[in-house]
């Protein structure tokens, strides 16, 4: 789905994976529907589902980040400020007024006196078919403005920030994300913030699992809308890399001077990149309220962002498919395939020893120094996944696999 | 306003502001050295601020404080110099964004494995009677620790300026610092440079952590980032690479904070103290890129 499009069979190529993709993540969702009597795993309250929801947000945040660290080469530490400003600006804009009295409580409600939820209500009615649009649209616009509001912060402080170097500019961004989060817990905004409570009663991803008029679900679609957003924001961020833009971008990468004596504006460019990665980060932002169902400004510490950048860094800094395969490979085996490290574990009378709660992510993060160490390439290095190099690597596996037998009848 | 501020009030908050500054400056200088010196902001240094806090509490459990403080002070150095040779050293040669990378990833270690050590609670940190002692100083009593961290830290401070500017291996620290290759190419070890760095930074960690945890006694697994953030924001406002400048970055920014705590409640605005560094960063940033005392670094094509 990510391969370098250099031709028209190459995007209908694409296409046609993506649309596969999608199909089989729908079936994968409501196969215990379907199939009685299937194994836990494939029951939707399963890992596998949390850890596909959260990979294909993570993808996204990591996509965009990599477009400004590794196509860019703009060391930005501040994707969590601007999923901040998504996450914020997507809940406060679509709690519906009728659940804004009781998320606000101790504000004696909201002073925002709008929601995008009512208004597509209001255009399409709220319940059957005209419910679904009017929840699309709240949570297509809710998402859109999102990535607009974090944008156009991005634009704003793009301007001093931009002339920073390398790790000022790191630690200048960081410097805005933590400004942000104080803003944003700060008791005198609390009618429209909530100060350091939660907004909660938006709009999630299981709200669009399709009920029949009894309340049972018939179709579920939870893990289908964020793999949806996720491949949309990356395909247009593929898009760009591949335009004239984006090889402006790895000019600037790779040589800034020589780039600036080519005749590429490098402030233009930059706060280009800038922008863009912030819109995404936005829209991711979204996506993550949307996923925890809930925003608040504590969530987004720097932490966050540098568990973004392991991924990156992971993937393979400057490769598309290496983040989107690097985020997954994290997700699962943080919430799912180490999970087995925390629990304390008996072999018979013997406690397995240094199985605790916590343990998970001591190895975890042994796995990531390694990584960094060793393999600073990570998964992809700068290739791409595509389908001429899944075919050259299973024909060195085929050209390969017959030599060891060889040996052995020697 | 005149009743809301009393004399007493402002001497206490300006004496714990100048104590808060101190801590800071003992965790700045790490910073600031090792920029310094390898170009590096060193994201683990305040998770080894942190982790010093840790080995003070488990540390005192088993032997009297006084011999703890020691011991916590060899552990902490080895830790500084293993973590220089383990996640920087074999990056020497790659761009210095990789070792950023590695500083982040050697952070995230040490705060996941504090977590499981610690299983996530907060620990108290032991009171070390000595310095919690009550004193009185112009009609406000204060604990002792407020009195000595200032002298303390401008003891130190004396210290490693002559250690810097008289000794064979401060004169070795110039040289790198200033240029990295020709010191290298006029004989220098650098590496062990670059380890002395980091045992003077890990062992002054300690002497903050002490001072800080006496001070706040609650130690999470990210008690160390917040004081760590600020203090490299204090060496950014000094002048990166500047001793002097990281103390009195520290000492400036210490007072804010406090002043800003300080404030009435009415206000609502001490959730902003932490917020007010990092605008004071982007502020120096903007307008003096190169802080107080800092050199002008030209780019080399």
């Amino acid at each position: 789905m990510l391969k370098q499009k250099t031709n028209h069979q190459g995007s209908f190529a694409a296409v046609i994976a993506i649309a596969v993709l999608l199909g089989l993540i729908v079936l994968l969702e409501n196969l215990s529907d379907l199939i009685p009597g299937l194994p836990a795993i494939f029951a939707p309250t399963s890992q596998l589902f949390t850890v596909l929801k959260k990979g294909a947000v993570y993808s996204l945040l990591a996509v965009s980040m990599n477009l400004l660290n590794g196509f860019t080469g703009l060391f930005s530490l501040g994707q969590a400020g601007f999923m901040l400003l998504g996450a914020y600006t997507y809940a406060i804009l679509t709690v519906p007024m009728a659940a804004k009295d009781q998320v606000y409580y101790l504000y004696g409600g909201s002073a925002v006196k709008f929601s995008l939820m009512d208004l597509f209500q209001g255009i399409f009615g709220n319940a059957g078919f005209g419910g679904g649009v009017s929840l699309i649209l709240a949570v297509l616009v809710g998402l859109i403005l999102a990535g607009l509001v974090a944008a156009l912060f991005a634009a704003l402080i793009g301007m001093p920030v931009l002339r920073l170097k390398s790790d000022y500019l790191a630690i200048a961004t960081l410097g805005f994300a933590e400004i942000l989060r104080a803003i944003f817990q700060w008791q005198t905004l609390g009618p429209i913030t909530n100060g350091a409570n939660m907004i909660k009663n938006f709009p999630t991803f299981s709200d669009f699992n399709i009920k029949n008029a009894s309340g049972e679900v018939v179709l579920r679609l939870s893990t289908f809308v964020p793999f949806l957003v996720s491949i949309v924001c990356i395909t247009l961020i593929v898009l760009l890399i591949h335009s004239s833009y984006g090889r402006a971008f790895k000019a600037i990468r790779d040589d800034e001077v020589a780039a600036e004596a080519m005749g590429i504006s490098l402030f233009k460019h930059k706060m280009l990149s800038f922008v863009i990665s912030s819109f995404f980060a936005g829209v991711g932002g979204g996506l993550f309220a949307m996923y925890v169902a809930n925003a608040q400004a504590k969530a987004f510490t720097s932490t966050m962002t540098y568990e973004i950048l392991l991924i990156v860094v992971i993937g393979g800094i400057g490769s598309i498919s290496g983040s989107v395969i690097g985020t997954f490979l994290y997700v699962a085996c943080s919430e799912w395939w180490l999970r087995f490290l925390d629990r304390e574990t008996y072999i018979g009378s013997f406690k397995v020893p240094l199985l605790r709660s916590g343990f998970r992510m001591v190895v975890f993060s042994v796995v990531i120094m390694i990584i960094v160490l060793f393999f600073s390439k990570g998964i992809m290095g700068e290739k791409e996944l595509s389908w001429k190099g899944i075919g050259g690597l299973l024909q060195k596996l085929k050209r390969k696999k017959p030599a060891p037998a060889a040996e052995k009848e020697d | 306003m005149e009743q809301l501020i009393s004399a007493e009030y402002l001497v206490s908050i300006l004496l714990s502001g100048i104590s808060l500054g101190g801590q800071l400056a003992l965790i700045a200088i790490g910073y600031t050295m090792v920029y310094g010196i390898l170009r590096l902001i060193n994201f683990a240094h305040g998770d080894v601020f942190m982790v010093a806090g840790l080995l003070g509490i488990y540390v005192s459990a088993a032997v009297p404080i006084y011999i703890a403080i020691p011991i916590v002070i060899v552990l902490t150095v080895a830790l500084g110099f293993f973590i220089e040779r383990a996640a920087y050293k074999p990056l020497r040669s790659a761009p210095r964004m990789s070792v950023m990378i590695s500083a982040i990833g050697v952070s995230y270690l040490l705060e996941n494995t504090a977590t499981y050590v610690t299983g996530g609670q907060p620990m108290t940190y032991p009171t070390i009677s000595f310095l919690t002692k009550t004193v009185n100083i112009v009609g406000t009593s204060t604990k002792l620790v407020v009195i000595i961290t200032p002298i303390l830290v401008l003891v130190l401070i004396a210290l490693l300026t002559q250690l810097i500017n008289h000794t064979k291996i401060g004169m070795a620290m110039r040289a790198v610092s200033k240029d990295f290759e020709t010191s290298r190419l006029m004989g220098i070890k650098i590496n062990t440079v670059i380890s002395m760095t980091f045992v003077i930074g890990s062992a002054l960690a300690v002497v903050g952590s002490i001072l800080y945890f006496t001070t706040y006694p609650a130690i999470t697994p990210t008690a160390g980032a917040m004081p760590g953030l600020k203090a490299f924001v204090a060496a950014v406002f000094g002048g990166i690479g500047s001793i002097p400048g990281a103390v009195i970055g520290a000492f400036i920014i210490g007072i804010c904070e406090t002043i800003i705590k300080g404030l009435p409640s009415a206000w609502n605005v001490s959730v902003f103290s932490d917020a007010f560094t990092f605008a004071l960063l982007i502020f120096i940033l903007i307008f003096k890129p190169t802080g107080l005392f800092g050199e002008k670094a030209t780019d080399k094509v």
